[in-house]
């Protein structure tokens, strides 16, 4: 009896450390913040029983961290916001390919790594917002054009320090090479409104202010400014609008967040299981609602903010590529003068 | 020399004996200071590395902004906190007008404020998309550009924003040093012919000269370790360079080697700082402590000291409060208030724990350093006192690598050896937590206690000593009543602070694990700044009942001080 009562308890003091599969949890880091991802896997642990354990952060810092914690990570699953992060996941080596047909069938092939290691499981695009008393639509066309000096003086957008801008050049340097694109970013820097600052929704709202008469966004944090419970940003959000560049060449650049199962999973089946969930139908429909992200699949209507824009055409352009040429764009903005 | 009273005649072996057994806590208190700098140590060893022409692009492309841009920032914030600092102290404790009482510790209530939050808040007001310019543009029909209006989010909002919440570091010590200073010195020199403000600048400044510049580090190494607010204000600094470096160039030896620079550049501050004193002593020669004489104001001299003591607190601290409840009164039907306590307490704990181990920690390490001041000691101590100056995140890593090294190696050993699979025992744990806590945080109470110290005699040690003594009851019976102030400083600061800090945390914490801190960082990072406000709010009120409790027990630290008044 006393030894039986000391061997559970043995046991359960030893669970984190010594047990290294335990089938009914996973393990997740998390670049997709707690309250953008919670409440779905609560519905995971209702629907299979399957506990999930979760740490947020930022998407490099956990990458450092998976890496440094090797083969001993308790972690099973890497969620990152941007593809250039999940790329840097692979080639840090901290994730392993995964060939599920459930998943492959769902998501198209330019949203997934092409060995497996990682997929994508929101889309969202990344746009120019114009002013709608002060741009005629019609002046817009393409990414190209923002470098044109018509539009000296009167664009906002974050700075090159962000994932977004970093993957939007390069995919124009997998297009268009790293002369054309460097001297388009220099001629984006000269047209500048103001120096670059704040978030994509500070730069909507700079536009709706008359500070500048373009914003380049992601489509999501428009949506939320629309949806918004604050009166002045529905307000700032009702003047302006969304123009989706390219649509007569290579389409919207487009984005994802997604998520790959690290090397180190203890716990891969259920770890599968919960990606596989994600994928799903009910999961990608509370995805669209909850932050305006374009689902991944196609049979998953987007929000109706998001179908209000009406239909557009994204660039097919396989994510990958936005990986591969990061650290190029990074450089380049840094010799463009892009703060 | 203190320990000359070990050496009693009882021959040579002996001598020795004592000579091992009394080095041994030496050689602990040594060790464990080494323990503290590994991740201080591992970024400095970084220089040694190549980092494969990474350096050469950052010195063709940005490496000039953000030299100029710190820099810049150093010498404003500096400026700017010695101001706001200094004259508050001075005028609340040598003088008195109406609400000289009451600002006594508003004046240090800012300290609650993390920086990154009156960043937000301040943008939020102020932007052109906030209410204020909203207002500007509607009132008098005026487009953006026809009217001028400074920008937030630049170089000097960043200074004021950091000078706002960090100028109570140089408040608060300068303040401990006005009141522990001795009347007679203050004394002579009116007699000698000074005027009051002669007295202020010639006698009592140079005599608070360590307290000054232990709060002036302070706010130095805070503003070079900052992220979030130049960060948000889109200001290139050295901070947002090693991040940039380390994620955009791939090259954590660069971003290491940024930081080293960063180090190297704060050792030479200091040691200038150190060397400029030459052998000045800053410890009273006299034990008259009679209660300081306060000068009631009249006139204009009342009105300006009024305006110049409320001015920090209604910008540092009323008017972004006030905002944050507003938000938070707006939002409050969005929040999630279940997890709300589970998130304070979290807080709370942690907070708790580090000030209390910092300030053992604190206690002893100065103390040895008092006794012996050999010059490892010395050198590690100095290093240690690096970890303010980093930012949280470098921390992180320094941190992670070597626990996650010694959790591997002991799990590949016990596997070998054993075949018992130990895993992680330290990394991803709470201990891997608050360890980061007090490689960033313990200088601040070094730091605090040492200007503390310094200013006791060291003859009180001697006669301690030749009482009978051992260097600890010393420590018990005779510093630790006499550093009352510089005690509850150091832990409180310490408090204050792990409530604020939030990359460390971000990086380090177990799973299912959350604090006050990230809460707000995750909506803020979602630009969701109202819905933010909540708990942004909650980690101020946590802070500033600390922070009044701190001030109050500054006013009664004065060793013959009525604690009635």
């Amino acid at each position: 009896m006393l030894r039986k009562f000391t061997l559970t308890l043995l046991a359960v003091c030893c669970t984190p450390y010594c047990v290294p599969a335990l089938a009914d949890e996973v393990n997740i880091y998390s670049a997709r913040q707690e309250n953008l991802i919670k409440p779905i896997l609560d519905i995971f642990t209702e629907r299979t029983g399957v506990t999930v354990n979760l740490v947020t952060g930022s998407a490099d810092e956990l990458i450092q961290r998976l890496t440094l914690e090797g083969d001993n990570s308790p972690a099973d699953m890497l969620i990152a916001e941007d593809v250039g992060r999940l790329y840097r996941a692979k080639e840090a080596g901290v994730l392993q390919a995964v060939e599920s047909a459930a998943i492959n069938d769902i998501i198209p092939a330019q949203y997934r790594d092409s060995e497996g290691y990682w997929y994508g499981l929101t889309l969202r695009s990344r746009v120019i917002i114009y002013d709608r008393a002060r741009v005629n639509p019609a002046d817009l066309s393409t990414y190209a054009d923002l470098a044109d000096p018509k539009w000296d003086n009167k664009i906002c957008v974050r700075s090159s320090g962000n994932i977004y801008n970093q993957s939007l050049v390069a995919s124009m340097i997998s297009r268009n090479g790293v002369e054309a694109t460097e001297a388009w970013a220099t001629g984006l820097v000269a047209n500048f409104g103001r120096d670059p600052q704040g978030g994509d929704r500070e730069q909507i709202s700079a536009v709706a202010a008359g500070q500048c008469d373009l914003a380049i966004s992601n489509t999501y944090y428009f949506g939320g400014m629309l949806k918004s419970t604050n009166e002045a940003e529905r307000k700032a959000a009702a003047a302006v609008a969304v123009f989706f560049p390219d649509q007569n060449g290579n389409g919207a650049h487009m984005n994802i967040s997604g998520a790959g199962i690290t090397k180190a999973a203890k716990n891969r089946d259920a770890a599968v299981q919960l990606m596989e969930f994600l994928a799903g139908e009910e999961a990608q429909a509370w995805y669209a609602e909850v932050n305006n992200e374009f689902p991944v699949r196609a049979d998953v209507p987007a929000s109706e903010v998001l179908q209000s824009w009406g239909t557009f055409k994204a660039d097919n352009l396989a994510l990958e590529e936005l990986g591969i040429h990061n650290a190029e764009a990074v450089r380049l903005m840094d010799r463009a003068g892009w703060q | 020399m203190i320990n000359s009273v070990d050496r009693a005649p009882e021959g040579a072996l002996s001598s020795l004996k004592t000579g091992f057994y009394s080095r041994l806590p030496m050689l602990g208190i040594l060790l464990l200071c080494l323990l503290l700098s590994v991740p201080v140590l591992t970024i400095l060893t970084s220089i040694t590395s190549s980092s494969d022409g990474v350096w050469q692009h950052l010195y063709d492309t940005v490496l000039g902004d953000y030299v100029t841009h710190s820099l810049t920032l150093l010498v404003g914030v500096g400026l700017v906190v010695l101001v706001l600092g200094i004259g508050p102290a001075w005028l609340v404790t040598m003088t008195r007008f109406p609400g000289s009482r009451i600002l006594e510790w508003a004046l240090v209530l800012p300290l609650a404020m993390p920086a990154y939050i009156i960043a937000y808040t301040y943008t939020g007001m102020l932007d052109v998309g906030g209410p204020l310019q909203v207002w500007i543009r509607e009132t008098f029909d005026v487009r953006f550009g026809d009217y001028w209006f400074p920008n937030v989010r630049s170089l000097a909002g960043a200074v004021a924003m950091l000078s706002l919440v960090l100028y109570p570091y140089v408040y608060l010590l300068s303040r401990t040093a006005f009141l522990e200073q001795s009347v007679c010195v203050l004394e002579v020199s009116r007699t000698l012919g000074a005027s009051p403000w002669q007295a202020f600048t010639r006698v009592a400044m140079p005599l608070a000269r360590p307290a000054i510049i232990a709060g002036l580090s302070l706010v130095l190494m805070e503003t070079l370790a900052d992220y979030g607010t130049v960060q948000y204000f889109g200001v290139s600094a050295f901070t947002t360079g090693i991040f940039r470096t380390w994620f955009g160039l791939g090259s954590l030896t660069a971003a290491a080697q940024l930081a080293a620079v960063l180090l190297i550049f704060i050792l030479f501050l200091v040691m200038t700082e150190h060397w400029s004193r030459h052998k000045a002593r800053y410890h009273h020669t006299s034990n008259k402590y009679s209660r300081l004489p306060q000068i009631p104001l009249t006139g204009w001299k009342r009105a300006a000291a009024m305006i110049y003591c409320i001015l920090p607190v209604l910008l540092g601290f009323l008017i972004p409060f006030i905002q944050l409840s507003l938000w938070a009164v707006d939002t409050w039907h969005l929040v999630d208030k279940d997890s709300f306590f589970t998130l304070f307490m979290n807080s709370l704990e942690l907070a708790s724990i580090t000030a209390i181990i910092a300030l053992l920690l604190g206690v002893f390490i100065t103390y040895s350093k008092r006794l012996r001041p050999t010059l490892p000691l010395r050198g590690i101590v100095r290093v240690m006192g690096l970890g303010y100056a980093i930012p949280g995140t470098v921390i992180a890593v320094g941190v992670l690598i070597p626990f996650a090294w010694f959790d591997n190696t002991l799990d590949g050993w016990m596997r070998e050896h054993f075949d018992i699979a130990t895993g992680l025992l330290l990394s991803g744990t709470l201990i891997a937590v608050v360890f980061a806590y007090l490689v960033r945080f313990l200088p601040v109470a070094l730091n605090t206690l040492d200007a503390g110290l310094g200013k006791i005699k060291p003859t009180m040690d001697d006669v301690g000593r030749s009482m009978g003594l051992s260097p600890l009851q010393i420590l018990r019976r005779v510093h630790v009543p006499l550093l009352q102030g510089s005690l509850l400083t150091a832990s409180l600061l310490v408090f204050v602070d792990v409530l604020k800090e939030l990359p460390a945390t971000l990086i380090l914490r177990p799973f299912n694990f959350n604090t006050l801190a990230i809460r707000t960082y995750e909506l803020a990072n979602q630009e969701r700044l109202a819905e933010a406000s909540s708990s942004a709010l909650m980690i101020v009120l946590a802070g500033i009942i600390p922070v009044i409790i701190l001030s109050k027990s500054i006013s009664r630290s004065r060793p013959g001080h009525d604690s009635s008044t």
